[in-house]
């Protein structure tokens, strides 16, 4: 027991099938309990969010023969938050002959997590990856294709085997159109009742199992319960909670965070994966951040002035007053270093008084060798639509002055605890995608996201889900029984509470604040003692809010900020407990540096004997210590090192 | 710099709407048009006013979800822009800007510059895919597609379904939005087996959501963020016109 915590249980099953890991999936498939095709439609499946996860997952479920009821708060599925992903996504189809193998795949995603996922789950990711790419191609999906009319692949994210399947730099959004468009051909069909506009608020429980939610209809209003057999939760990740991030604005914790508080326990909530090239915030007005591909590092050289508050403009920079400093720390992999590396690299150089732009918050990006060497021609046809971009924000020609980026929050590794069978400490309750915590450990690989989201929807949730169905039948809940009408009432008297405290500051202004104190403390670089104080600070910013924030307008209308008002305050919650996470965690791993834990020359440094583990949190009360439950990690197959990149 | 906004304010659905004025002070060149609206609604708020409301969602130019017509044209002045990636300093000090939302029949205004797109939903539909359930799918390399083909696929693919394109049209027509569907999906060896119902099946759905016919005006192309080009209006027209040939047949 600390100040903080207190320790639990051990987890003690995680459902994962042991012996020979290749047969592991198979032979769960094969163990899960089948339901009868025609009692499918009798089974109700609700799935919160549309995004890669939710989207693959509604469409499969439906062609299942399930009834599916589908959630998510933008105007359209289409536009969840998977349709920015730019890069691409990996398959081990060895299709470049290059020594690639499902095997290979597993090894570089369990050795990028640095060593803090799960063995079956990351083996199972890579089997499935083969059949993810037949499936979208099936869909119609564009991918890049070679002049011989196969698919084309890239390298990426410092792997040594070329598997990235991409669509120019628009990957996500095609892959989504794809799942969307499976799912809008289940709502012709009347397979799935598809809801948008609606947010879910509360998780209803009864008798230990998780069956529906409660949503509000951000159009009118309204209130309304809905019922189910299971839920799927697939709802992303938690970045926001740095107001600042890649994130869309829309994008929260608050469907994973009722699940939380209803008894679903949260694993690795610090591990916060910051991408290193985004572009540098403007001024206070700035929403959001961008990421520019991280192709860009293959050829752009990152620098700063060698001496701190060197104002010349960068061309009146001579060589010898540059310090390209990935090449210089890291002369083996130089500016391809992995994106937590380069990240905290760059933080160390600005924390030196040498950053560069505005706020002295910003490392050069430079083409200018690149032009030199290659011709402006070639660096337009590959780079030509990244620095376009770049120029429509910042009003900088890049082709002429060196991009200025800066590292920003971009996924979030941690999430709802699930098994293997992606089943969360709640019966009933399924977590898909970003939104649960299985496969990407302590840091994600680049191209990983949309492999584990499209896997989990489309081809190893169906089998889960369908064996937890067949274990039924569940009786069916009335709208009356009082657990339900319990959640029902909540969720009223808390849109209530903050439509009447006509405070004097808004909401954004507190989500604002609360991200100034998470990127702070627990961004690139934490500490006990800056954690410790940031526990403080975020406690006394949520009593704050509680207070004196200011929601105009009724709950009977679109109000934007109402909306807004039930995220932040979820959002406190999860700050804290992820400032708790990162003091536990007296180790660095992956996403997670603790400065106190580094080797001699300012390296991550691991405690493998003391935190091979999944933290998972219970949720005791808002004003109670969360207890702490360990999954234990066992590495049978890809033994933990270090992993060194100079 | 300051700058003044003249806002479509509509409570909801059945209000009538009017244009309101509104001053926005000491707005940086950098922010984006979303942002200065940010800072006025911030200001609203604490003057007890109602916020301006407003879809948005990744503000990075992709997932199609912030639609304003500003001064006349939708998404604003820059070509090739959606409304989230337009910056503050395409326009000067003193300027006075309209802000209105998506104007057509089928995209209902829902409150001040959000309306409902949903019918683009239904278009798709009603056609817009290829049949393909999760487990039944062949190895990905046993079809080539020639390049040619999958680039302009893809060209069309990039439609974000943002809905500048009927704002636009003087008809409210949504043929350049269902055509780079039909052109995507025809333009695949996959998408073959169901050419002819889809063209069908999804004209038959825009015209029941209640989008207009089409002329040729090419305003849609011309506003389109993403470049959708009108050749592909004509492309959709050929295959509607094999389609029906083959379904009379």
């Amino acid at each position: 027991m600390t100040d903080f915590w207190n320790d639990g249980d051990p987890i003690a099953d995680t459902a994962a099938p042991d012996g020979p890991i290749e047969t592991r999936w198979e032979r769960r498939k094969f163990s899960a309990k089948l339901v009868n095709p025609a009692n499918r439609r009798k089974l109700t499946v609700i799935v919160v969010g549309t995004g890669l996860a939710g989207g693959s997952a509604a469409a499969t479920l439906a062609e299942a023969g399930y009834h599916v009821k589908s959630y998510c708060y933008q105007d359209s599925p289409r536009r969840a938050h998977s349709i920015a992903a730019q890069g691409g996504i990996n398959a081990a189809k060895n299709y470049r002959n290059d020594g690639d193998s499902i095997y290979r795949l597993f090894y570089d995603t369990v050795k990028g997590g640095d060593f803090r996922a799960r063995e079956s789950n990351v083996y199972r990711l890579a089997s499935v990856s083969v059949n993810i790419i037949d499936q979208c191609v099936a869909q119609g999906v564009p991918f890049a294709r070679e002049y011989g009319g196969l698919l084309d692949n890239r390298s990426f994210g410092g792997t040594q085997v070329s598997r990235t399947f991409y669509a120019r730099g628009q990957t996500g959004q095609q892959l989504l159109l794809g799942a969307y468009q499976a799912v809008e051909r289940q709502v012709g069909l009347g397979n799935i009742e598809m809801n948008t506009r609606h947010e879910m608020l509360e998780l209803i429980v009864v008798d230990g199992k998780a069956r529906g939610i409660v949503v509000r209809d951000m159009v009118t209003g309204e209130i309304t319960t809905e019922m189910a057999d299971a839920v799927v939760l697939a709802s992303g990740g938690y970045g926001n909670v740095f107001f600042l991030s890649t994130n869309a604005k829309g994008c929260n914790v608050t469907a994973s965070w009722r699940a939380h508080r209803k008894g679903a326990l949260f694993a690795n909530p610090c591990y916060t994966q910051i991408h290193p090239t985004c572009i540098p915030e403007s001024g206070t007005h700035q929403s959001k951040l961008t990421l520019m591909s991280e192709s860009l590092r293959n050829d752009g050289r990152v620098w700063v002035p060698l001496a701190a508050g060197d104002s010349r403009k960068p061309g009146d920079i001579p060589e010898e007053d540059r310090d390209y400093y990935l090449e210089r720390i890291y002369p083996a992999f130089g500016n391809l270093v992995p994106r937590d590396i380069a990240s905290r690299a760059a933080k160390n150089v600005c924390d030196e008084g040498r950053g560069v732009g505005p706020g002295g918050l910003g490392v050069y990006l430079d083409f200018a060798d690149a032009i030199a060497r290659l011709g402006q021609k070639a660096v337009e046809a590959k780079y030509g639509n990244l620095f376009e971009m770049y120029q429509r924000i910042t009003g900088e020609d890049p082709y002429k002055t060196p991009m200025r980026i800066y590292p920003a929050v971009h996924y979030t590794m941690g999430g709802l605890w699930v098994d293997y069978d992606l089943q969360s400490t709640i019966p009933g309750l399924f977590v898909v995608g970003e939104a649960n915590f299985s496969d990407h450990g302590a840091n994600r690989l680049g191209a990983s996201a949309l492999m584990q989201g499209l896997g989990d929807g489309y081809f190893v949730l169906p089998t889960t889900l369908g064996n937890y169905l067949a274990s039924g039948p569940y009786e069916k809940i009335s709208e009356d029984h009082e657990e339900v009408v319990a959640a029902r009432t909540a969720v009223e008297e808390r849109l209530n509470k903050f439509l009447s405290i006509d405070g004097d500051r808004t909401v954004d202004s507190f989500h604002r604040e609360l991200g100034h104190i998470m990127w702070e403390y627990c961004g690139m670089e934490r500490t006990e003692e800056g954690l410790t104080k940031a526990i403080g600070l975020i406690r006394a910013l949520k009593d704050e809010f509680w207070q004196r924030v200011k929601v105009p307008g009724t709950g009977e209308q679109l109000n934007q900020n109402l909306e807004k008002a039930g995220r932040v305050a979820d959002f406190f919650e999860l700050g804290e407990l992820m400032c708790i996470d990162a003091l536990h965690r007296r180790e660095s791993c992956g996403g997670h540096f603790r400065a106190e834990s580094q080797t001699p020359d300012g390296e991550a440094l691991r405690h493998d004997d003391e935190f091979a583990y999944a933290a998972a949190w219970e949720y005791f009360g808002a004003d109670q210590k969360p207890t702490l439950h360990k999954e234990q990690l066992e590495f049978e197959y890809v033994h933990p090192s270090t992993r060194s990149y100079k | 710099m300051d700058i003044q906004v003249r806002v479509w304010r509509q409570t909801d659905s059945s209000d009538k709407g009017r244009m309101v004025t509104y001053d926005v002070k000491d707005i940086s060149p950098d922010a984006s048009f979303l942002e200065m609206l940010d800072v006025l609604n911030e200001k609203l708020i604490l003057d007890g006013d109602d916020p301006v409301a407003f879809d948005h969602d990744c503000r990075e130019g992709i997932c199609g979800a912030c639609s304003m017509v500003i001064d006349g044209v939708a998404h604003g002045p820059e070509r090739a822009t959606t409304t989230c990636q337009l910056h503050m300093r395409h326009f000067k000090n003193g300027d006075v800007i309209d802000v209105e939302p998506w104007r057509a029949a089928a995209f209902p205004v829902i409150k001040d510059l959000v309306v409902d797109r949903s019918a683009f939903d239904r278009i798709i539909q009603a056609g817009g895919y290829i049949t393909a359930p999760t487990g039944a799918a062949p190895e990905a390399h046993s079809t080539p597609v020639p390049k040619k083909d999958a680039d302009l696929a893809f060209e069309a693919a990039t439609c974000i379904g943002c809905g500048a394109c009927v704002a636009a049209c003087p008809n409210g027509s949504a043929m350049l939005f269902t055509a780079a569907k039909v052109a995507h999906l025809g333009l695949v060896p996959q998408g073959q087996p169901e050419r002819d119902t889809r063209v069908l099946d999804m004209l038959q759905a825009q015209d029941d959501a209640g989008f207009g016919g089409c002329t040729n005006a090419g305003e849609c192309t011309t506003v389109c963020p993403k470049g959708i080009p009108l050749t592909l209006i004509g492309r959709l027209n050929s295959d509607y016109r094999k389609a029906l040939r083959n379904s009379n047949s």
